[in-house]
């Protein structure tokens, strides 16, 4: 009867995740609309349709459909979904211990989609993810970007670049974590050395398969690691580089230069002592607030002002946010812009850097990071000022569907924590998947 | 002329009493919170010679010609971290900065946190810039008993200047930080754990007995013994077992152990108190909850961030602690932990009690510090806005009377 009752309910959540995308509109209606593209709307509608923005504006400039599911939105902040850069979500490891460059593995193959991670960052408002592996390696494999949907296969999740394989860039890494015994390296000059090693090699690599052009006889064997490599020279993979200190920062723009790479820099612990150099380089950031410098050698001195000494340089758009979870939570993402703020960013960017701008570190600015026509349905409901302590996320939307609701005690758990939260996802309806088994 | 005798009286009087020049102070702010009942607003506190000498309304509480006086949004108490390791472990988080845990042994109450306190360490000034004046720390949460903990205040360049109780408690550990699960190694269960622990007890007891028994005739005493010694003085209730456990069997097995060798508990972490709160309240034993943000996951896997107010709602005195990180960030900031436990629906007033009066009874000081009353020390932490939002800095912090930070963190 238990079973047969289940079945019943779940049957449209079932039918509703066959088509996440869904036809009929909703409309939120009567918030604080922050567009993040734009200035704040005051009293305003926002319409979404088949998973996409379809209007945006003053309540007394956009039409509600007819046929809209309209959601009150009186009182309440809406903001895009927010985008997280650096996310160990999902429980996966990409390298292994065999050595420090393992630019052939990929993320993808490591992650599980079934981890409650997931719904602790969809109760944080993270509707956009890129899981990385851990920073032991100078460079640990390839990373994923996900939207952060109901989802029970990892091809739910992934996003995809124009040719259809799995969007994501190489994560790298400098200074201690990625310096222990053999075969790792000892040194900082080490460790560039054999860095600089792998991108000759990939240069090599891609000056073969050029010469030998379409003729299959010619080309040199395939090397899935030096693939990994050829698209970062060929600019379709972002390196995202783990790097704290003042002087391993400016290693990665040396050899970002050299080598002519795409890279956005992680963590920067020192980035506030860096501020000028980085800024002339136009390389972006991706930075962690943690409540307390020190914790190892090269954080020592962090410092929450880096945000800012950017944005003072006129370098607004080169700011973002990460949780690094489990470094930080998911589920008080915006917290760190906060802190931010707390240490002199000013509130627009603060707010830029959990959407706008890390949406354009992953490439994916077209798509998400700002509520504008045509762009994904990612939103977020707040019960008020975004860098407050005392605002809670109430409502995650993905594509104009609800995949979290505080006011839903299944989803509140992941919120507020309890009973088997930190466990693999809860399936409360055996088998059948959808919106149900969160 | 008369005042400036009395100022020069109180800081020969003070000098003399720490090796600190207290200083005296006072503070008007747009709002007060006292931790003694309502907050009051546009008020003035004075410090004399180190302690509160006035509290009240800015109209009816002149400040004498002359006092420094600082002006602030908010002020509170000087804030209590009911149980951290700062002093102990370092920020650099290298071997040469861990003092918090010697591994030789499972058990080793008589480890002094004195004689490991780092009174210029980082982090003691770290937290002080963000109003927090007394800290309960010690030895980690690693070993079945790691050792002693200590109650200072964050202030001075030695840890004789800083300490004001030098053994609090003792701190035991139940749950996965104290098993060492190694082949051949000791205690790999939670029985195993629980059997030590009793032993320990046991071989305490028999101690006192014969230490009693032998009166003073010195003649028939047992040898020193320190390791005893510090467990003695758990079973006579002279300091208390601090035992940190997070799981509910844990917690039951914590309580189990108080209610058959009758000593003082303090409980720690409690992360699945919500499961065993009736238990916890019949026991009627105070909690010092895990930070509101620590990580949920191995013992803490079923953590909840509203175990507060269920504490709350159940009558169970408890505060909260900053707790023990073993990377980064190598200390929480008790500010920080009891905002977001105030906006997951403890709300304010009680999250300020829980770092203030509250942490202060748990650790037996509330009749010197913890609230702004007249005749308590003169520890005062002072923001330019509500204290827990993020964007809130804390501007200024007193210790005694001495103005210790200025600044905006």
């Amino acid at each position: 009867m238990t079973i047969l009752t289940a079945l019943f309910t779940s049957l449209p959540a079932l039918l509703a995740t066959t088509s996440p995308a869904q036809d009929k509109a909703v409309a939120f209606v009567g918030g604080r609309v922050l567009p993040i593209a734009s200035a704040p709307i005051e009293d305003g509608t926002l319409v979404v349709r088949a998973g996409k923005i379809e209007a945006i504006g003053a309540r007394t400039a956009v039409a509600i459909p007819v046929d809209a599911t309209v959601v009150d939105c009186k009182g309440k902040t809406l903001m895009p979904g927010l985008v997280d850069t650096h996310s160990h979500v999902g429980g996966g490891w990409g390298a292994d211990e065999s050595g420090p460059i393992q630019p052939g593995v990929r993320m993808l193959d490591s992650v599980n989609c079934r981890d409650s991670g997931f719904q602790r960052a969809q109760a944080g408002g993270i509707t956009t993810i890129n899981v990385m592996s851990g920073s032991g390696h100078l460079m640990a494999g390839q990373t994923i970007y996900l939207k952060n949907r109901d989802a029970d296969t990892i091809d739910g999740l992934v996003y995809r670049f124009a040719d259809g394989s799995p969007m994501g860039g190489m994560k790298m890494a400098n200074g201690t974590n990625s310096q222990r015994d053999p075969p790792f390296p000892g040194t900082r000059g080490k460790s560039a050395a054999l860095v600089r090693e792998q991108f000759v090699a990939a240069q090599e690599y891609k000056r073969k398969l050029a010469a030998a052009g379409n003729d299959v006889e010619k080309r040199p064997a395939r090397d899935l690691a030096l693939e990994g490599l050829v698209e970062i020279l060929d600019k379709k993979r972002v390196v995202h580089h783990h790097t704290h200190r003042h002087d391993d920062v400016l290693t990665v723009l040396r050899l970002a230069k050299e080598f002519d790479f795409r890279v956005v820099l992680h963590h920067v612990s020192e980035a506030w002592k860096v501020a000028d150099e980085i800024v002339a380089a136009k390389i972006p950031c991706s930075l962690i607030v943690i409540d307390t410098p020190g914790g190892k050698l090269e954080a020592a001195d962090f410092d929450a002002s880096s945000a800012a000494e950017l944005e003072k340089r006129g370098a607004p758009e080169l700011v973002a946010f990460h949780t690094d979870d489990w470094i930080t939570d998911s589920r008080l993402f915006l917290r760190s812009a906060a802190l931010a703020v707390r240490a002199g960013c000013s509130r627009d960017t603060a707010l830029a850097g959990l959407t706008k701008n890390p949406a354009a570190m992953l490439d994916l600015g077209d798509r998400v990071g700002t509520l504008e026509r045509g762009k994904d349905a990612d939103v977020i409901v707040l019960s008020g000022d975004p860098l407050s302590v005392y605002t809670r996320v109430e409502q995650t939307w993905v594509e104009g569907v609800k995949v979290f609701d505080l006011a839903v005690p299944d989803d509140r758990r992941y919120a507020e924590g309890g009973w088997g939260v930190g466990h693999p996802r809860v399936e409360t309806v055996c088998c059948l998947g959808g919106g149900e088994d969160r | 002329m008369k005042f400036v005798t009395h100022v020069t009286l109180a800081l020969l009087v003070s000098s003399s009493f720490s090796g600190l020049l207290a200083q005296d102070v006072a503070v008007r702010a747009q709002v007060v919170h006292t931790s003694e009942g309502a907050a009051l607003r546009d008020a003035v506190v004075i410090v004399r010679g180190g302690k509160i000498a006035a509290v009240g309304p800015a109209a009816s509480t002149p400040i004498p010609a002359g006092m420094r006086t600082l002006t602030a949004a908010v002020v509170t108490p000087g804030l209590v971290d009911a149980h951290c390791v700062i002093g102990l472990a370092g920020h650099l988080n290298q071997p040469q900065d861990q003092d918090q845990h010697d591994p030789t042994a499972p058990i080793q109450p008589e480890l002094r946190a004195i004689d490991a306190y780092n009174a210029r360490e980082r982090l003691v000034e770290w937290v002080r810039g963000f109003g927090v004046t007394t800290i309960h720390t010690g030895h980690s949460p690693s070993a079945l008993i790691s050792g002693q903990t200590l109650i200072a205040k964050t202030r001075g360049d030695t840890v004789d200047d800083a300490v004001i109780v030098p053994r609090a408690m003792i701190a035991a550990t139940l749950g996965a930080d104290s098993r060492d699960e190694g082949k051949g190694k000791s205690p790999g269960t939670a029985g195993k754990q629980l059997a030590l622990l009793r032993e320990a007890l046991v071989g305490a007891q028999d101690f006192q007995k014969k230490l009693a028994n032998a009166g003073s005739d010195a003649t028939k005493r047992p040898d020193r013994d320190l390791r005893k010694e510090a467990l003695v003085d758990v079973l006579l209730q002279k300091v208390p077992l601090l035992i940190t456990a997070q799981r509910h069997q844990d917690i039951e097995s914590a309580l189990r152990l108080q209610k058959e060798f009758g000593f003082k508990l303090v409980l720690d972490g409690a992360a699945e108190a919500y499961v065993v709160i009736d238990s916890i309240r019949a026991a009627v034993v105070p909690v010092i909850a895990h930070p509101p943000m620590a990580r949920f996951w191995g013992d803490l896997e079923n953590g909840s961030r509203e175990t507060p107010l269920k504490l709350r709602d159940a009558g169970i005195l408890f505060a909260f602690q900053s707790g023990f990180e073993s990377y980064v960030p190598k200390t929480r900031v008790i500010l920080y932990e009891a905002a977001v436990a105030a906006a997951h629906g403890l709300g304010a007033d009680a999250a300020l009690r829980a770092i203030t009066i509250d942490a202060a009874r748990i650790l037996g000081v509330d009749s010197r510090l913890g609230s702004i009353a007249v005749g308590k020390d003169g520890d005062l932490a002072l923001y330019d806005g509500d204290p827990f939002e993020y964007v809130t800095h804390c501007v200024a912090t007193v210790i005694d009377g001495v103005v210790v930070f200025e600044g905006r963190r």
